[in-house]
């Protein structure tokens, strides 16, 4: 079964905007229950680590030097600098790795 | 009239680090889009419409696999779940005297940083500020997909796979700040990784795709985490305004955590 790469798009982009669009609109009070308020709170933690580790490992031409890439991040990042800052010096590292190896 | 045009143009101002951060990111998503088989109109037409970090990446996966629309959109709603939480804070702080129909529009730009930014504001928020982010914010994400599919194939291969890893390092600066001092956000974390790990490696779940290794592991670790661990006040660095509201919560109950 072949697919439209354009319903794709427009699937992705409706489910997407609703997401965002139903809270504004209509949830106008503070959610109450904790419960989906801490699951809320836990999800992005969870989703973005899943998809971090160990796709990371597979992103670059070269293991180690996605690797050393991947402990620079850690190490930025822990210490607070900005995204930008974090996914540059990444890059970097991995690009640095790469000549040497 | 005029507070618009100011509140505009700070937003702009404050939406610039956004810009360069999405340009670095959406230029790493116009690459892997271009790898994945999409023209560049698809992969402009996809980012302006759906203005989503994880989502994107997550899509084109899921594309080039040829899965089903319903997986598109079970995926796409568990990754940008997120956004719903982001909304609601969002619609408590919004200006009630500004017309219902700017929320259509402020919804459009609900990402994660334009949530981390505008809602740290004091105050209520002006929607003609979230216009001045995402003015600066959606130009970067769209040029630097456009710029990525386009010159993809001119950069040298040694740059290309040194930017590949540019979305994993953003990734890692969303959620290791508010880790640091939080054990438990820092186990649930490494639990995650561990988790996807085994996941990847074990031949017994090598059946499920990566969108629903997403799925799962996200619905199993943070129903679970949400269970034993209830969020307390300062867990949440990040979301200032649901903090506030915590700590009125836990000043309503007498102080108790």
């Amino acid at each position: 079964m072949s697919h439209n790469i354009y319903i794709y798009i427009l699937v992705m982009a409706g489910v997407t905007y609703l997401i965002r669009l139903l809270p504004l609109t209509l949830i106008r009070k503070e959610i109450k229950n904790n419960y989906i308020k801490s699951f809320l709170y836990y999800v992005p933690f969870v989703t973005l680590a899943v998809m971090t580790f160990p796709a990371i490992l597979d992103a670059t031409a070269n293991r180690w030097a996605a690797l050393g890439g991947f402990i620079v991040a850690v190490l930025l990042a822990f210490r607070g600098q900005s995204l930008f800052k974090v996914s540059l010096l990444a890059c970097l590292s991995v690009f640095v790795i790469e000549l040497i190896i | 009239m005029k507070d618009n045009i100011v509140a505009w143009k700070n937003g702009v101002k404050d939406g610039v680090p956004i810009l360069l951060g999405y340009f670095a990111v959406s230029f790493t998503f116009g690459i892997m889009a271009k790898n994945a088989g999409l023209t560049p109109f698809e992969a402009v037409f996809m980012s302006i419409t759906n203005l989503t970090s994880a989502g994107q990446f997550a899509a084109l996966g899921i594309i080039s696999a040829s899965s089903t629309y319903f997986e598109m959109a079970v995926t796409q709603f568990i990754l940008n779940l997120r956004y719903c939480l982001m909304s609601c804070s969002i619609s408590q702080k919004l200006d009630s005297q500004k017309n219902f129909w700017h929320r259509f529009l402020v919804a459009f730009g609900v990402t994660d940083e334009i949530f981390g930014v505008s809602v740290c504001k004091n105050g209520t928020l002006n929607p003609f500020y979230n216009y001045g982010l995402m003015s600066a914010a959606i130009p970067g994400w769209t040029l630097g997909t456009l710029l990525g599919v386009l010159s993809g194939s001119i950069l040298p291969d040694r740059i290309i796979s040194a930017l590949s890893i540019a979305i994993y390092g953003m990734f890692l600066a969303v959620i290791i700040p508010p880790a640091r001092g939080n054990k438990l956000l820092a186990c649930i974390i490494m639990i995650s990784m561990l988790m996807s790990l085994l996941f990847t490696k074990l031949s017994v779940f090598s059946w499920i795709s990566g969108g629903f290794k997403i799925i799962i592991l996200t619905v199993l670790i943070a129903g679970i985490a949400a269970l034993l661990f209830p969020i307390k006040e300062e867990n949440e660095e990040e979301l200032t305004d649901f903090s506030e509201q915590s700590a009125q919560a836990a000043a309503s109950r007498g102080g108790a955590k």
